[in-house]
């Protein structure tokens, strides 16, 4: 690694050679305010002009996310003539943007507002022509909104470095630019897996989830009697919403909050994961002690079905059958716990806090009501507007207690379930259920941690009981599609695969807290390439609080299997628990 | 949406196979498409990211991006005026418009017969002879108001 010497508004600094001038000045303790560029790189357009800095040896000014620094150069942030014109850029964004900013739903967490801020931008109410917008309200999941897009091209960039084939992409030329899939289309009608990565880095209010706020607000007003349930990864990121250091857990003052907001019963989606896993375990064994179809591929992530039911359609009997975990969860509160209390299922609303704009669509689909069509969960919030909602509410967070989960039927959970909501989680899970019932023991140690990680795709062969069984590990479409690239020609050589939609798994899902540094000035600068581990790690070391680790020792599934579901993967559990899959055309 | 017949999904494969090699193939292809076929839709740009592995909204951004690219089919004769500021100061606006009069077709569109498509050009580089027309690639030298009719319907009458 070479080093260069370089001034930054007269102080002198060494830094690598390479580096962009944003990126150095970064390093050197300095924040130069971008709306394009993210993540090292990860979109680098030098299309906002919002980096403008002088250089000695460039001729005018130059966008600092996209220049090299050298070895001598002198960077001016500060001169009048910078100032004026990262201000200029930044007016020049506002005159063909959305003024409605009080009413946006971004409001407090935009980049541009921020920019606008920070560079001093004025005089933004210039007459003359728009580009003519178009708002997509069609999807469940994600509202796109061209009046507020600034044509940045992040979202684009992550959707294709997430998933290899991007369903974003700039259309038209000049002034009549705009960011969507092709032809304009909703995200209904093209291929988009709806995982809302696109959501997360976007600056503006351009691409925001679709709230349910409202839903669940009707649902109250009809007095219905209303079931929260939280997933996993949101209790390593709510924090956040609140000012808290990314990889607290706050799963305590998450349940406390619920609590307050006037849900009638506040469970853990964990207690869903547990039977996930009961089912998932059991059906992997039944279809290798069969010769059913292998390897057989989880079917917890919405955004991955709905990228196999778009790419794999000739493969979708690889996916277990069995429904997601808060899906699962939903179906068992509105029969065993109805039951069990007394209770109309027409009259249950179940709410589900995800870190996920996929599940918002997965809960609509058809597969996953009934026979009377009553759906298994109505309403999912993302981990975002479970903070607006509490802030709403006039709750201060971080002044809450710790409370425990309701506990009754549904309240037990194991350390497997929490570690869904990493990649390599379920996999893990799984294979203490799979490990015990085939060989009826604990496995020693507990941790697999060949399927810990980060890394694209991980592999592990575990020894059950004299039979070697290989397994693979994917998150993001671009990873997925190697391994049922396999799939597809045969060459497979895994028994059971886990593939999640987005890259790092549920903990760095579309549904969460916005990670954008310039709003985190307490965090490190590095923290765009450490908050995947330090919220992983948040839900690791609730694994290991935990005094029962595995599904198959939660005691009130046991009761559940004993009393009202019989035999995993037996009768009454499919009619519930399991579900189908459909090919899907990629652009109707 | 509507598929391609086999036939048509062979010869587009067998254009994107002409590029296999380059590093860069999309507009070597999308010209191909465009020359042979007079214009791409959606379900030929699916097949090329099929082929190409290149995602369909790239390809529908480029298609988009530039004029020469068609979504529709374009007419028999495509007439291009060129808009371009020599053109423009020496009057192409109104030649264009007396175009768009004379086919009774707005820019971008192809009359119901399919006979003509009207475009409009950014500079053809023939400032020298503005206002200059373009009909399939034989170009019409300083073009007055009152000479359309008439080139309208020596092709009308081909």
């Amino acid at each position: 690694m070479s080093l260069v010497n370089i001034k930054i508004e007269g102080h002198p600094y060494q830094v690598e050679a390479g580096l962009t001038i944003l990126e150095a000045a970064k390093r050197c303790g300095y924040e130069i305010p971008s709306l394009c560029t993210f993540n090292h790189g990860e979109c680098n357009q030098g299309s906002c002009r919002v980096c403008l800095v002088e250089a000695t040896g460039a001729r005018g000014l130059v966008a600092s996310c996209v220049y090299p620094v050298s070895e001598g150069m002198e960077i001016i942030i500060s001169s009048p003539k910078a100032v004026q014109a990262r201000r200029t850029s930044v007016e020049l964004l506002l005159s063909n943007h959305s003024t409605d900013c009080q009413a946006c739903p971004k409001n407090g967490k935009c980049e541009l507002y921020y920019a606008a801020q920070i560079t001093g931008a004025r005089n933004v109410q210039k007459d003359g022509a728009r580009t003519p917008a178009t708002v997509d309200e069609i999807s469940p999941s994600i509202v796109r909104d061209t009046s507020k897009c600034i044509l940045c091209g992040r979202c684009i960039a992550r959707c294709q470095n997430a998933h290899g084939l991007g369903v974003l992409g700039f259309e038209n030329r000049g002034f009549n630019t705009i960011v969507g899939p092709a032809e304009n289309r909703s995200f209904t009608d093209s291929p988009c897996i709806l995982c809302g990565q696109c959501v997360s880095v976007c600056p503006t209010g351009a691409l925001m989830e679709k709230s349910e706020i409202g839903k669940l607000d009707e649902a109250k007003r009809q007095g219905k009697y209303i079931v929260v349930q939280t997933a996993p990864a949101v209790r390593a990121a709510l924090g956040e919403e609140f000012g808290m250091k990314i990889g607290t857990p706050v799963t305590g003052k998450m349940v406390a909050a619920l609590h307050r907001l006037g849900f009638d019963k506040v469970y853990d989606t964990n207690f869903g994961a547990d039977l996930t896993i009961m089912e998932e375990a059991n059906e992997l064994l039944l279809r290798m002690k069969n010769g059913g179809v292998l390897p057989m591929i989880t079917s917890c992530s919405p955004g991955w079905v709905n990228y196999a039911e778009y790419y794999y359609g000739d493969q979708l009997d690889h996916l277990s059958s069995c429904k997601s975990p808060h899906e699962m969860f939903g179906a068992i509160v509105k029969s065993y716990y109805a039951e069990k209390n007394g209770l109309d299922p027409k009259n249950i609303f179940v709410v589900s806090i995800m870190p996920c704009t996929a599940k918002k669509f997965e809960k609509e689909r058809d597969q996953l009501k009934n026979a009377e069509g009553l759906p298994d969960v109505d309403c999912v919030l993302t981990t975002r507007e479970l903070g607006a909602l509490i802030r709403r509410s006039g709750i201060n967070f971080t002044k809450l207690p710790d409370e425990e989960f309701d506990q009754d039927l549904l309240g037990e959970y194991s350390g497997a379930g929490v570690i869904f909501g990493v990649t390599g989680g379920v996999m893990e899970a799984a294979l203490r259920t799979a490990y015990h019932a085939v060989t009826g023991k604990e496995h020693e140690l507990i941790k697999f941690e060949e399927v810990r990680g980060l890394e694209g795709i991980k592999e592990a062969s575990i020894d059950m009981g004299g039979t070697t069984v290989n397994v693979a590990v994917a998150h993001g479409m671009k990873n997925a599609k190697v391994l049922m690239d396999e799939v597809r020609a045969g060459t497979s050589k895994y028994a059971f695969i886990e593939i999640m939609g987005c890259p790092g798994g549920c903990v760095a899902g579309g549904g969460q807290p916005y990670v954008k540094p310039c709003f985190l000035p307490n965090e490190d600068i590095d923290i765009l390439d450490t908050y995947k581990q330090k919220r992983s790690a948040a839900l690791y070391s609730e694994d290991e609080r935990q005094t029962v680790r595995q599904s198959h020792n939660n005691t009130q599934i046991q009761q559940l299997y004993k009393d009202y579901l019989g035999e995993p993967c037996g009768h009454r559990a499919h009619e519930l628990l399991h579900t189908t899959y459909a090919a899907r055309e990629r652009f109707n | 949406m509507a598929r391609l017949n086999e036939t048509a999904a062979k010869q587009i494969a067998e254009i994107c196979d002409r590029y296999k090699n380059e590093p860069t193939p999309l507009m070597l292809i999308l010209s191909d498409i465009q020359n042979e076929y007079g214009y791409i839709p959606l379900e030929v740009q699916e097949l090329v990211s099929e082929k190409t592995g290149i995602s369909v909204a790239e390809i529908y951004g480029v298609v988009t991006f530039y004029s020469y690219f068609s979504l529709k089919p374009k007419g028999k004769y495509v007439v291009g005026c060129c808009l371009g500021t020599a053109c423009y100061v020496k009057g192409g606006g109104q030649v264009f418009d007396k175009f768009s009069e004379v086919l009774g077709i707005k820019g971008g569109e192809t009359t119901p017969d399919g006979l003509f498509t009207l475009d409009a050009l950014r500079c053809l580089g023939a400032c020298g002879i503005a206002p200059a027309v373009s009909i399939n690639g034989k170009v019409y030298p300083k073009v007055q108001v009152s000479d359309v009719p008439g080139i309208v319907d020596s092709y009308r009458n081909a």
